[in-house]
């Protein structure tokens, strides 16, 4: 939760502190300032713990925003810059892990819990329904019917 | 002197929690009654030497005694007393003390309470909650002693971290733990269960109470903790998927599955394995928190020391009581008797979907949480798993949910009638709808998700309130019938309809903040303004002050509204803690009804002027007010009668009336 403290430790030790975002790296268009924004909350800052480079005020942070703000501004697509950014400094740089081999588990997990937990349930309370009616034995049914036939 | 009792204290209770352990457990096998009984006694008196132990600490930190490390480490002299006192479990060693406090405390709660429960389940569960126990005292002898002395005493100590010289220590941590901690009874309670191979109505009734009581508490640290971070953090958010804290949501999601099917299994005697299953998976994700926390395995902040020994040890305490527990499962829990049948639409089979769904997301959470550790290990690959992912997985998983919520209490049990649920939810339905309007055409910036989001929250919460008029009968019965039968309603029903409430005012937070926040970046100078929001911010000065163990520059701001009136004043700061030489953010805030207007400083610049961020946040306070709601809904549900019925009060009142009589 707080997270936040090795940031400050690490700006601590980075010497002065900046601060994330800073006015002067702002860009004029705003459609490409808003892609940029978008584009920095899925990266990661690299000496910070789980933070975006959009939320943390470290340098390394601050030099990956420019970097992105500048090749968008250069004309790239998002995919181009973050496939640049990950040639740069490898998958780690992503806060969402791409759809791979690697990941598959990571990825699949939820669909596939649902789906098995569901067919489970579904299989579990077909059973429970066709078995539930015919809990009598044979000599319960034949004393039924006796009863049955006697209150005729 | 007094730090030597406490630490002779606190051996004295582990040798307790062992007896607590095998005594009783014996006794349950042999029958013997007397040996039975030691449980009680032992976990009371143990949980009076902790105690103890934790006064003993606290003294020691109070006094400012740096010969020992602990204090020497995290105190200082001019700390004020609140932090003194907070500091205590602001660190590894006092937390893990804080931990087997609370534990021994509920040990001591189920010894004083479950007089009335049979003798060898009430000896299984005192045994069990004993080993637990005995496991973390040894733990905290062997890797992290909070009484160890130093020679020759330091003068001065190293002072608190400062982002936790906070009152949000003394509040979220403790919440947290009884929360945890509170779910080892549930399993203890799970395993004794096991140990018999009996599970029955009474073992049901005395689970949900506790269960309710640890949930509670979960939500509280939970929710505190989430509004600790976005005060003290500087930039307003408020969850950030975070290892440590997913480490605590864990438990949260799989522990409101637990009270869930802990309802089914009190009123209808089904869903006997999921309750059980859940009651030691939320336990294990308890225990798996605090491995993730302290061994620091993420190094993330929590792990407040790097030390390997403490990590395999917790590992080893992990892997002992989940494997053994799910063993006993395997083992046991084909000789369970089935409960009571149900059809896929009803009650029931509304809450086995909650369990599907509440145990996938917490799985989801869970594989996102430990993957990178995971991809390391196998391949030595680093990879990050960040809120993109969350909110890519869990969100999907969750909407669906809460979209059934309102049908949830609707159904029959056994056999319900999804149509004639949907019928009388078409009120309901209507609202969301119309919220959904109102929010697309009349609130400016609202695009079509977050319009259904907002949609989303107002169904859950007149869903609740629909729940509460269906079984008050208003509508079809006369005003008085109605007023009548609506304050003879069960506690538990104003229970559930409080905290779904509560989980749709949460929503309806989290949707507005996430869609409507603004945010503004500017150097200023003293005298210019900003606006956002229709408020205009205008900046005073900036001046030097002195705290007691630290310095700040504070930003003064005066804000008006778009009317231009003075609204009221802004104070933020940028400090600087002098013992660590730390920097921390102390963000201005100023709330205007449930929305806050949030104030961060930053850097000064070259010529003169100073970087200010400024949010809006509209309805940010709902996001914890839900938290709380939540809170009120498993208190009253806490409350109701069938908990209390049965306990001595009730009947020593009736005896009690003659002798009135007599003396009138």
């Amino acid at each position: 939760m707080k997270r936040f403290l090795t940031t400050l430790i690490f700006c601590a030790a980075l010497a002065m502190p900046a601060f994330a975002v800073q006015p002067s790296e702002v860009l004029d268009d705003p459609v490409l300032e808003k892609r940029a924004r978008d584009l920095s909350a899925g990266l990661r800052c690299m000496v910070c713990q789980n933070q975006s480079i959009d939320d943390s005020d470290a340098e390394l942070a601050r030099d990956l925003r420019v970097l992105v703000r500048e090749r968008l501004v250069a004309g790239e697509t998002d995919e181009q810059v973050i496939d640049y950014v990950v040639s740069r400094y490898g998958e780690f740089v992503l806060l969402r892990p791409r759809f791979s081999m690697r990941n598959a588990m990571l990825w699949a997990t939820p669909a596939i819990l649902l789906l098995l937990g569901g067919g489970a349930l579904m299989i579990y309370a077909s059973r429970r329904r066709r078995v539930a009616p015919s809990t009598l034995s044979d000599e319960e049914e034949s004393r039924l019917r006796d009863i049955l036939k006697g209150s005729e | 002197m007094i730090v030597e009792t406490g630490h002779f204290a606190l051996v004295l209770a582990f040798a307790l929690a062992l007896v607590q352990f095998a005594v009783p457990l014996v006794g349950a096998r042999t029958g013997d009654a007397r040996l039975m009984a030691v449980g009680g006694p032992a976990a009371v008196a143990g949980f009076a030497l902790v105690v103890l132990s934790f006064f003993a600490l606290t003294a020691a930190y109070v006094q400012s005694d740096f010969s020992v490390a602990n204090v020497w480490e995290n105190s200082h002299s001019l700390k004020p007393m609140l932090y003194k006192v907070t500091g205590v479990w602001g660190n590894h060693e006092g937390s893990m003390l804080l931990w087997v406090l609370i534990l021994t405390f509920f040990g001591a709660l189920v010894a004083w309470f479950s007089g009335n429960l049979p003798a060898t389940l009430r000896a299984n569960v005192l045994s069990i909650q004993g080993l637990i126990g005995a496991a973390f005292l040894l733990f905290i002898f062997a890797t992290s002693n909070p009484f160890a002395r130093i020679n020759p005493a330091p003068i001065e100590g190293r002072d608190l971290n400062p982002i936790l010289q906070d009152i949000g220590l003394a509040v979220h941590p403790p919440l947290l733990y009884l929360g945890y901690v509170g779910f080892s009874v549930c399993f203890s309670f799970a395993v004794a269960a096991l140990i018999e191979g009996r599970i029955d109505a009474a073992w049901a009734r005395w689970v949900r109470p506790w269960t309710l009581a640890a949930w509670i508490f979960l939500t509280g640290g939970i929710a505190m903790g989430s509004y600790w971070a976005y005060y003290e953090l500087g930039w307003g958010g408020w969850w950030f998927w975070d290892p440590v804290e997913n480490a605590s949501f864990l438990p949260w999601l799989s522990g409101t599955a637990l009270l869930h099917s802990a309802i089914v299994m009190e009123k209808r005697s089904a869903l006997k394995i999921w309750t059980l299953l859940l009651a030691i998976l939320t336990f294990s994700l308890s225990l798996l928190g605090t491995f993730l926390v302290r061994s620091g395995v993420l190094t993330s902040v929590h792990a407040f020391a790097t030390d390997p020994s403490r990590g395999l040890f917790i590992l080893a305490i992990l892997v002992f009581f989940i494997g053994g527990s799910l063993s006993l499962f395997a083992l046991r829990a084909s000789s369970l008797t089935q409960g009571g049948l149900f059809q896929p639409i009803s009650r029931e089979g509304a809450l086995v979907l909650n369990n599907l769904f509440l145990t996938t997301a917490t799985a989801t959470v869970l594989i996102g949480t430990l993957y990178p550790l995971l991809v390391e290990a196998v391949t030595g690959d680093k990879i990050s798993v960040g809120a993109p992912f969350f909110n890519m997985t869990f969100v999907p998983l969750v909407v669906p949910l809460l979209l059934a919520v309102p049908f949830g209490p609707l159904l029959a049990w056994k056999r319900g009638d999804l149509a004639g649920v949907a019928q009388r939810l078409f009120g309901t339905a209507g609202g969301a709808l119309l919220a959904v309007m109102i929010a697309l055409f009349f609130i400016d910036g609202t695009g079509v998700l977050a319009a259904l989001g907002i949609g989303l929250a107002v169904w859950l919460m007149l869903g609740a309130v629909t729940d509460l008029a269906l079984k008050a009968g208003i509508g079809n019965v006369g005003a008085r019938v109605a007023v009548r039968r609506f304050v003879g309603l069960p506690r538990s029903v104003f229970g559930t309809a409080l905290a779904h409430f509560g989980l749709g005012i949460t929503t309806l937070g989290i949707v507005a903040v996430i869609s409507l926040e603004i945010e503004e970046i500017a150097v200023m100078r003293p005298g210019d303004t900003l606006t956002a929001a229709g408020y205009t911010l205008r900046f005073e000065e900036i001046s030097p002050y002195r705290g007691p163990n630290y310095t700040e520059d504070q930003g003064r701001f005066v804000y008006f509204d778009a009317a231009g009136r003075r609204v009221g004043e802004i104070v933020s700061s940028k400090r600087l803690y002098t013992a660590r030489q730390m920097p921390t953010t102390e963000a201005g805030i100023a709330t205007r009804g449930f929305s806050q207007l949030y104030v961060s400083l930053g850097d000064p610049t070259a010529d003169g002027g100073v970087v200010v961020r400024v949010w809006w946040k509209p309805l940010v306070l709902l996001i914890w007010l839900g938290g709380v709601v939540m809170m009120a809904g498993g208190t009253v549900s806490l409350l109701d009668r069938r908990l209390r019925i049965g306990a001595p009060a009730a009947r020593r009142e009736r005896v009690a009336r003659p002798a009135e009589a007599a003396a009138e």
